[in-house]
Parts: structure tokens; sequence; C-alpha cells
């Protein structure tokens, strides 16, 4: 059993059947036209999940109380603790450090390195494995004005308008001016860039770039960004990583500041108390809570705790309301589901086609609009095609690159996409590819300052957990970016608080979580369910319904 | 023109509700038998019959390695391995995942490696030499690298091209779990790759220079001038602004010199 099933062959002789006039037009340069301003915000607000106002609601507890907001995220808002908060002894405490990082990704880690370079004690926190996060999956690479022709000005420039100028100044200024800080920081490190012989470093125009400064190594710029910082990590005695141990609630002390965290055992089910100078927060995003039932990129573990537990603590989140919907995830075959196809696919010429082989917009809308015909040709015209697992898609008619460059280009400009539905009987160069769009990035989050520190002394937070430095739209490379710059400057910060004289000593305490049940009473939500939820559940509902116990 | 059909979505995030009268076939994890669906990956077929991961699982996507499978397909001998991720469901497949595998990994400064990498290579990983070129590392491999050849051009001393041939690691472990000379090839590959971009690939010197200009403080006059500007003016600043073509050679310049 490979390639496509007999009822999406059937549906693919559509597609063959309208090619040739298709072609022919394409040869011409004459495209379907692209929306107008006006039909563009009427697409937009009645089809792209952001404009909805179905699948959100109003928060009705916490710091962005009255805030309209994704449903998935409000219901982690609106939730209890998981601790029995009778049964938590702080005066036991387990592990004592300097700094707690909670979250062992590229910002965390980054984070960790930083402090443990200025001499102090530290604990990584992490979930899953040390390194298992939304950095690993990054393919496309890391921005940063190396070259003599740019500048950290222009970096600027380009990250404001990728933003829609919604940005908060400060932290795009500290982002672009750290970036060739953070390549020469990476090549001392080891890291394998891509290269010319000389050693200067090869640079790319992203989506939105006026200068080419996007550095790669190969298709895996992220993995090997991750792999590289962990393997220092690993080489530092100060450092002491805590695997499958995520933190379920930030402890304070008496005087309001951030004093440790409370861990969780994934394995033994047991709950640890550290007791830290200052902590920080770099748990990634919340592609793994399935906005409004969208597949994501993300990693399993992208669920969002970090903005949870510091929610009640207090801290406020910006631009959660903005979440980055890619317009061309996989959504076939099942093992290539949330599969991201890139734009280029689009530029070189592939059209995106309904189940009746028809052209239904101009493949190149910007990356929300896009997104919306889509979704509007599948929910509401409902020329979507569906899959036999039950996902909705149109078809993205790949094998139109070979006939409008020449045979082999498919092969030669996406070598590994070619390879990754090869591998499933699928050759994208003489069959189409089924896609749907993706939630790919959190672009809202805690908010922070340019020093990584967020309103809770001694509580920084850095990463896709933090929000503000992208605005309402993240630009491609500037997420890697964005953890090492924000990593660093945290973990520095956190140092410097931790010598200074003001971090947490006073007795620990849960007081903010009792406050926080106390809201959610008066608000009428006492039998909130609880949160972070760590992990997302892909249980069957037919398996659920034999759970018969209590 | 045709009657408008809604259809919509059964599966939603990464769950999957497969449609009824979907194919099943026997899929025996851990030797317990379970009817999946085909067309499933491993993974899938996992999550399927009811289990959860908390190990086993990351990034979903065949690049982080958290998910090394073995299997047999019954009534054969061959073992083999893959990404539960990335390998589909097989009927009478009996599999068992690796959810981790321990490995040598003794610490280093990077500073050794300046001098002599290969003899300071050598002391960190002697037994990387004791390799008997079985090629099992090979064959288990799930992103297709040749893992003795690294092997064997390590102990060549060849370390830049090991570096690059261990490239597409993900570390998920296979390798080290067959090898009967007890290597752990993944972690002597990072370090390699590390020694590679560290000391036997060319600096980039343009760089360095950019790194003093940070330093200086150079940019952070320009940024602040940019942070005082209006919304318009910063809009028009962004319209204005000169696009490097796209057919540019590397050390391009603008006309615009006075914010480099």
């Amino acid at each position: 059993m490979s390639g496509y099933i007999h009822e999406l062959k059937e549906l693919i002789k559509k597609v063959e059947a309208t090619r040739p006039s298709r072609l022919e037009s394409a040869r011409k340069n004459e495209h379907f036209p692209a929306l107008s301003m006006e039909d563009r915000m009427k697409w937009l607000s009645s089809y792209h999940p952001d404009f909805k106002d179905e699948g959100r609601r109003k928060v009705k507890v916490g710091p962005n109380k009255g805030d309209v907001l994704p449903e998935e995220v409000v219901d982690v808002f609106e939730s209890r603790s998981r601790l029995d908060l009778k049964e938590v002894n702080l005066d036991n405490v387990d592990f004592e450090t300097d700094v707690l990082v909670i979250g062992g990704g590229g910002a965390g880690t980054a984070a960790a390195l930083m402090a443990e370079s200025e001499g102090k004690s530290v604990i990584i926190s992490t979930k899953l494995r040390h390194g298992d996060a939304n950095t690993i999956m990054a393919e496309g690479g890391i921005q940063g004005a190396t070259q003599e022709g740019d500048s950290p000005h222009y970096h600027y420039l380009d990250v404001m308008g990728g933003g829609h100028f919604t940005n908060s100044p400060d932290l795009v200024a500290a982002l672009v001016n750290d970036a060739p800080l953070i390549i020469d920081w990476l090549e001392e490190l080891g890291m394998m860039f891509n290269k010319y012989a000389d050693g200067r470093l090869m640079v790319r125009h992203g989506g939105g770039t006026c200068r080419k400064r996007m550095h790669s190594s190969g298709d895996m710029t992220g993995a090997e960004i991750m792999r590289v910082i962990r393997d220092e990590a690993k080489n530092r005695k100060g450092i002491n990583v805590m695997e499958f141990s995520p933190a379920v609630e930030l402890i304070l002390d008496r005087e309001g500041r951030c004093a440790g965290a409370v861990l969780y055992n994934l394995e033994t089910r047991e709950y640890y108390v550290v007791k830290a100078k200052a902590v920080v927060l770099a748990t990634g995003g919340f592609g793994r809570l399935h906005i409004q039932g969208f597949a994501t990129t993300n990693h399993y573990g992208a669920t969002a705790d970090g903005l949870v537990i510091a929610y009640r603590a207090g801290v406020k989140t910006c631009f959660l309301e903005a979440t980055q919907y890619h317009p061309t995830g996989v959504v076939y075959p099942e093992q290539n589901v949330g599969l991201l196809i890139t734009e280029k696919v689009r530029g070189l010429g592939a059209q995106l086609v309904n189940s009746e082989g028809n052209q239904f917009c101009f493949p190149l809308e910007p990356r929300d609009v896009e997104s919306a015909c889509i979704i509007r040709e599948c929910l509401d015209i409902g020329k979507g095609i569906m899959t036999p697992t039950g996902r909705i898609g149109v078809w993205l008619d790949s094998p139109m690159i070979d006939l409008l460059h020449g045979e082999g280009t498919v092969k030669k400009e996406l070598p590994a996409k070619y390879i990754q539905f090869k591998r499933y009987g699928i050759d994208i160069s003489k069959e189409p590819m089924l896609v749907y769009p993706t939630l790919h990035y959190q672009n809202g989050g805690l908010e922070i300052n340019e020093f990584a520190e967020t309103s809770v002394p001694g509580l920084f937070s850095a990463g896709e957990v933090s929000g503000g430095i992208h605005g309402k739209n993240r630009l491609m490379g500037n997420s890697l970016l964005d953890v090492l710059v924000f990593g660093r400057r945290a973990g520095c910060r956190a140092s410097e608080y931790v010598s200074g004289k003001k971090s947490a000593g006073s007795a620990l305490t849960l007081d903010h979580v009792k406050r926080f049940h106390k809201e959610l009473e008066r608000a009428g939500l006492k039998d909130a369910p609880t949160a972070p939820i760590l992990l997302p559940d892909y249980t069957p509902d037919e398996v659920k319904s034999r759970r018969w116990e209590k | 023109m045709s009657k408008k059909k809604i259809i919509k979505p059964l599966s939603v995030g990464d769950k999957t509700i497969p449609p009824e009268g979907a194919k099943k076939i026997p899929v025996y994890i851990m030797g317990k038998e379970y009817l999946i669906p085909e067309t499933l990956t491993i993974l899938k077929a996992i999550e399927y019959a009811g289990y959860k991961y908390t190990r086993g699982c990351g990034c979903r996507g065949g690049i982080c390695g958290a998910c090394a499978v073995y299997y047999r397909i019954k009534g054969s001998y061959k073992l083999k391995s893959g990404l539960a991720c990335q390998t589909v469901i097989e009927p009478d497949m009996i599999l068992a995942q690796l959810p981790f595998f321990p490995v040598n990994r003794p610490d280093y400064k990077m500073d050794v490696f300046k001098e002599d990498a290969h003899a300071a290579f050598r002391k960190i990983y002697p037994e990387v030499f004791k390799c008997v070129g079985c090629g099992t590392c090979t064959r288990v491999c799930p992103m297709d690298i040749d893992v003795m050849d690294y092997i064997a051009l390590m102990k060549r001393g060849e370390l830049k091209k090991a570096a690059e041939k261990s490239f597409d690691c993900v570390m998920c472990g296979l390798c080290a779990s067959r090898c009967p000379a007890q290597i752990s090839q993944f972690m002597a590959a990072m370090l390699v790759r590390r020694i590679n971009g560290r000391y036997l690939t060319p600096r980039a010197e343009h760089l360095k220079k950019r790194k003093k200009e940070v330093k200086s403080g150079k940019y952070e006059k320009f940024l602040k001038a940019l942070r005082k500007l209006s919304q318009d003016e910063l809009k028009k600043l962004y319209i204005e602004r000169e696009r490097e073509p796209d057919l540019s050679e590397p050390g391009w310049m603008p006309e615009d010199t006075t914010r480099l």
C-alpha cells in the first residue's frame, strides 16, 4: 500500500484534466486575479481564524481579564492548579539553585549557558528531553546583519514592517543589535554554518527582508543550533538538567519575588520544590493546544505551560490574539500531517486547486489571506477534499513546476520534500499534494522588557513564551534569533539579579495561586479544569469510552 | 451549478479519526496485538491503541530522534528499525520503541582540539578506533547516513569529512544500540562536527568586524534615532528601503551607506 488511495486518484484526474489549460494561461503570465484590498479584508474577517468571533471569548480572570482570546488559550488561563495546595509543603525544599531555568529548548539552554558563565548554579527543568523544543524544528535559518551591506538599522525596519508596526520598539532594537553577536557566538561554539571556502557566511533573502541576512545550516538550522548549545551545556559543571520534570507552578516569596517552582516528575508522579534566587521561563509556545482545531507544525510539548503559571503569578500577556497560520501544511498522507510546504513551491508556479480541479485564489497572496482562501473553499464553498483519516484540504498542483521549468526542477529545488513524499509512494513532481493551513507560531506571549524581565521581580522570560518582539506577525528567521537573543539576555540579567541584594530570601508561598483560585470562584468558575495540561491527548474516543474507572 | 456540498473535517489536531469501514490490520505493540487502521505511522498507531507518550515522542516530524523503533514482521528473521513518526505500520508488525539508550559522552573543553584535533579526539573517544567494520550502524540508521564510513573517516583523521558525512544525524541512538564495539557513534560525531565548525573551517572575517562595530555601540545610535520616529516616518523609511537584488554577489553594497 503506497501512494494515493483509489478515491483520491480518481479526484486527481480532475486536476489533470484542467492542468493543460491552467498551464497555458500560466505561460502567458495570466493569473487567477488577486483579491482587492477590500475583498482581502472581507475574506480575512470571514475566514481567517484570527478574525473570527467564533472560537474566541473574553477571559474572566487574571491580568488580561476582559481581553478576547482564542478559546483554547482562555481555557488554560481560566484553570485551577494541578496541586492540592493543602498537601504542598514548601518548607521541605528538594533542590536549591541560583537560577532555575524552566524549559530546555533554545532559549532556556542559552540562558543557562550565560548564567553558568557568570558562575551561577543552574537547574534546567524540562518537560521532555533536553532539546525537545520547536527550536530543533526550525529549518529555514537565522537572521542577523553580518554582511557589509547590511546593518541592524535595516534589520530593525524589516522586523517592524513584518509585524505591521505593532512590535515593541525596545525589544526589536535589542533583537537586531544582538543578532551579529549571536551568529558569532554560535560560530565560536562550533556550529557548522553554510559558508564559502574563505569562511564568509552564506546568506539568503527571507520573506520581507531588504537585505540577505538569513544564515543557515543545510535545511536543519534549528536542529544544528540546538544540538551544539545542548552539547556545550553538557560540558558545564554548573548546569544540572532535570528531564521529564515540567514546572506546574511558580513559587513566590512573601515580598512577591519569584523564588522557585514546583516541578512534576512525569514518570513517578511526584512533585518537587525547587528554591531559586531567580527563575527564567522559556517554555515555548501553544501549538499543541490546536487553536480552533488546527493541525500544527509544533513539537509535542508545546502546550503553553509557562503562559499558564506566569499568568497566575500576575504576568500580563500581549498579542495572543494573533496566531501565525502557514497556508500550506500537509494533510495527506497521515504521516506527513502538519509538515510545512514552503512558499517557494507556489513561487515556482504550483497552483492551489479545489476538488473539481479549478483554481480559487491567486497563489501568492500574503500568508494570512491565502489561508483564509483555503478555509473558505473547504468549509464554506464545500469544494475541499476529504482524506481517509477525516482531514480536509485542497490540491497544491506541484507537477506544474516541472512542466513550467523543465524536468527535474522539483527534485533540485525541493529535495527534502520530494524525499518525504517519495517515501510514501507519492512523486510530487507527477502528483499534486493535499494541503490545509497549519498552526505554526505563537506571535504573542508574556510581556517583557529588553532585559527579558517580567513584571514579577526575579522572573525572566525568553523565547516563544514571550510576546511583543514580532508584534502581530513574525518574519522567517527571527524566531531562532529571538530565542537566543532573549535567552542570553535573560541568563545575564538573572545572574546580575542574583548577585545583587534584591533577590528572593523570605519564606516561600503559593498564595498567588490561592488568590487566583478565589478569583475563579468569584467569576463562577469554581469547577474549572486543571492546567498546565503538560501533554496533548490524542486518545481516540472509542478508547476513552472504555475507561470505566471513576 | 453544482450543488453546494459542505464537508466538515473529522480529524482535528493530531487525533486521527478514520472513516467507518477503514481496513484494520494487526500490529503487535511490545508483543500485544491491536487492530489499527492501515496508513497510520507507528507513532500514531500506538496513540490510536490508547497509549499516551511521555518518552519516545518529540517533534513528530522526523528531526528530533526521540522515537527510534525496532520491529520485525511476523515470519521473518529480519530485524528492522526506523523512526516511529516516519514509518508506516504493516500487517503483523511486532514493535518496540527505544525510548532511551545509555551512551558514553565524556566532558571536554573545546580548546584542546586547537592544535592536534585528531590526537585530542582519540583521547576522548578511544573506542572509535576499535570499530570492527561490521556495518550494522549504517544498516540501522533511519537517516540513511553511512555511519560506518564516517567512523572510518574519524579513524583516519579526516575529521572534516566525517563531520560533513554525519551532518543529517538526528541522534536517535539506533547506531549505538547495535554496535558490537560499543561505540557511541552519534556522540563522537557531535564532537567532530563542533571541532569542524570551530577549528577546521575558516572563521568569517566580516563577522569579526561586525562584532567589533556592535560592541562599540555604533548601531545603538541608529536604533535610538529609529525609535524616536513617528509611525508615519518609520513607514516611509520602510517603504523606501533599498532591496538587495536576488542575484547579488557576496559583499554587495547598497547606494546609501550612511546607516551601515
